[in-house]
């Protein structure tokens, strides 16, 4: 990761010293972030050496069509310093939220950080690209979403998705998607290495954890199939739910207003997505580790996932069915088809007995003379 | 008065169901209603309240380790079938299912005039599946992968073993657990209404032909007409048969 060109950036413990955070601070951050990460306690060493002697990664932030709740996610993560010197100071030599400069000159930093630090520095992407009417619902600086993207990715190290809508789409691009809100790796030449981190937004540590991999590894984490950080995302919230007593029992809360619900019950009747969905909210929770969806009384809602709009309801188990209005769930549309059925078979069976009579009645008269047979 | 003598037929005993198969269809009926229960349940679980702690009650850890539990029987029933479909008798080849020549095409015409349409003609004559039930069969195949793949995909993520892990890749494919489940869900009704029409037509052919349909699958015996047997009318779409009739006339 050192060259020539970023070695005069400062590292991060310099600029940890230089915002004036003690020794005992850095080490408690960097110690959290490595049991975010799922490092072993040996592995903290290192993360504390890469720290001190790596310089800063560039960074080039680009938001495109997002509401910066993954920005709001990072900022608010629980460690001051997660904020002050991973955000403030990755150098985020470009980001339209943060940044100081504005117009031109934001411009020639993101190109001149382009040009300055060609592989080297870390692309991250908030929100998807529009690609109906050529990209024109997401200009900045008179170019379109896509341009940018293109340019940008052309010479980063890594590319981080950040959230549902880089990842895949969000709500924008839920149906009938009239902006054609397109996820990034759709758009991406495949040459750069990709990591998803989805979630509306995504836990602020697991962001800060990421990057803290990448900066102490020098490379990307280990990825799952979708391409999702394993750290973070290969356990289902269900499997790290403190409600998942109350499931394993059947209990369930029925309404959000009935007894079950305060008693705690499982909110899987009122359509908790914990089963389906991925992600380290049960464990890492939210806003300093305070709390998380489920533990408020409301149910997951899967934010995590591919398609989460369109794949059924928010607050119920049932799953919609495509093409029968949205009244119409698989088990409504089951019922009228066993009903139909049933029917049918009922119909198919007075018309046997009217068109096929001869052979009905040539076999029970072929049977009744057998009988009258066996009895002379 | 010979109309009202009706012709009395020599039956023969044909060995069609062989007790693989009987076991097979059997184990696959009790399996397949103990997966729809409980995946009813799973799906929508009953309201209950208890006093008590929920520790000392496992309703849905039991439902759903009746359903993995009847999932693995199920696969690997499945499998066994698919290794009979080479080894079985002709009846149970896979050449039934599959519908791969003109003879095939032409009686599953002939079914349907005959067994949906209701028209008149001369009753069509097969002693295994006829062409269309051979079809259906091939169809619910492809949904028992369907179920198996899901189903395990899902289950992946929750088990230690290799074995589920190998199906990891299709809620990947799909794009995540939720439409995963759904797939599941859906399929899950053909299973439903397939074992309508399955029982029904069950029913029907032992009813219109007197050859005992319903209790081939205990005994594995079907009983053909002495005349239809020399006649060799009947009509399987395996080309075995007609070389196996072939060698038995010559011999």
């Amino acid at each position: 990761m050192i060259n020539d060109a970023s070695v005069q950036q400062p590292t991060y413990y310099q600029e940890v010293e230089r915002k004036g955070y003690s020794r005992r601070e850095f080490l408690s951050f960097v110690t959290m972030m490595a049991a975010f990460m799922g490092l072993e306690k040996s592995a903290i060493g290192q993360v504390i050496k890469a720290m001190e002697t790596q310089p800063r990664v560039p960074v080039i932030w680009l938001h495109f069509q997002e509401c910066t709740c993954c920005s709001e996610s990072f900022i608010r993560s629980s460690h001051p310093i997660v904020a002050d010197i991973l955000l403030d100071k990755i150098s985020l030599d470009y980001t339209e939220t943060l940044m100081a400069a504005s117009g031109f000159q934001a411009e020639a930093a993101m190109k001149s950080t382009m040009e300055k630090y060609k592989g080297e520095y870390i692309l991250c992407v908030e929100g998807s690209v529009p690609t109906a009417a050529d990209g024109v619902y997401c200009m900045i600086g008179g170019k379109t979403s896509m341009q940018i993207l293109e340019e940008a990715s052309a010479n980063a190290k890594a590319v981080i998705a950040w959230g549902s809508c880089a990842s895949n789409g969000c709500v924008q691009s839920a149906k009938p998607n009239p902006t054609n809100a397109t996820p990034i790796h759709k758009l991406l030449s495949g040459n750069v290495p990709l990591i998803k981190v989805p979630g509306c937004p995504p836990i602020g540590e697991v962001m800060a954890g990421v990057i803290v991999h990448l900066v102490t590894f020098g490379k990307i984490p280990e990825l799952d199939r979708l391409g999702r950080p394993k750290a973070f995302y290969s356990k289902r919230v269900h499997d790290s739910c403190y409600r998942r007593p109350f499931y394993d029992a059947g209990l369930f809360v029925e309404t959000f207003d009935d007894e079950s619900a305060k008693k705690g019950y499982c909110l899987y009747k009122v359509g908790c997505k914990g089963p389906s969905t991925y992600n380290a909210c049960g464990v890492m929770k939210w806003n300093n580790g305070t709390s998380y969806p489920i533990q408020s009384g409301h149910g997951c809602i899967g934010c995590s996932e591919a398609n989460y709009w369109d794949n059924g309801r928010l607050y119920e188990r049932a799953s919609s069915f495509a093409g029968f209005g949205i009244e119409a769930n698989a088990d409504t549309l089951g019922k009228v088809a066993l009903a139909a059925t049933g029917v049918a078979v009922a119909a198919h069976a007075v018309a046997t007995n009217v068109r096929k009579h001869n052979l009905i009645f040539n076999l029970e008269k072929e049977g009744k003379q057998s009988e009258k047979e066996l009895e002379s | 008065m010979a109309q009202n003598t009706a012709p009395i037929h020599r039956l023969r005993r044909v060995y069609v169901w062989e007790q693989p198969v009987r076991i097979y269809h059997w184990i696959n009926a009790l399996v397949l209603l103990a997966l729809i229960a409980t995946g009813f349940y799973i799906a929508s679980p009953l309201a209950l309240q208890s006093h008590k702690e929920a520790t000392n009650a496992f309703t849905m850890g039991w439902m759903r380790y009746i359903h993995f539990a009847a999932a693995y029987i199920f696969f690997f029933n499945f499998l066994f079938r698919i290794y009979w479909g080479f080894v079985g008798n002709k009846y149970a080849n896979w050449r039934q299912f599959i519908p791969f020549s003109k003879k095939f095409f032409k009686e599953m015409w002939y079914v349907f005039r005959m067994d949906i349409l209701m028209l008149k003609g001369r009753e069509h004559m097969s002693i295994g599946h006829n062409a269309m039930a051979g079809f259906i069969y091939f169809l619910t195949f492809i949904a028992f992968l369907v179920q198996c793949l899901t189903g395990f995909g899902l289950y992946a993520s929750m088990s230690s073993w290799w074995f589920p892990k190998l199906f990891a890749w299709v809620p990947a494919l799909l794009g995540g657990d939720i439409l995963t489940r759904q797939i599941h869900h859906w399929s899950m009704w053909f299973f439903i209404l397939f074992v309508v029409i399955h029982v029904y037509l069950v029913f029907y052919h032992d009813y219109v032909e007197g050859r005992g349909e319903m209790s081939s699958m205990g005994g594995g015996w079907k009983f053909i007409e002495e005349e239809v047997f020399e006649r060799n009318h009947h009509q399987t779409p395996n080309p075995e048969k007609k070389t196996a009739t072939e060698n038995k006339k010559a011999s």
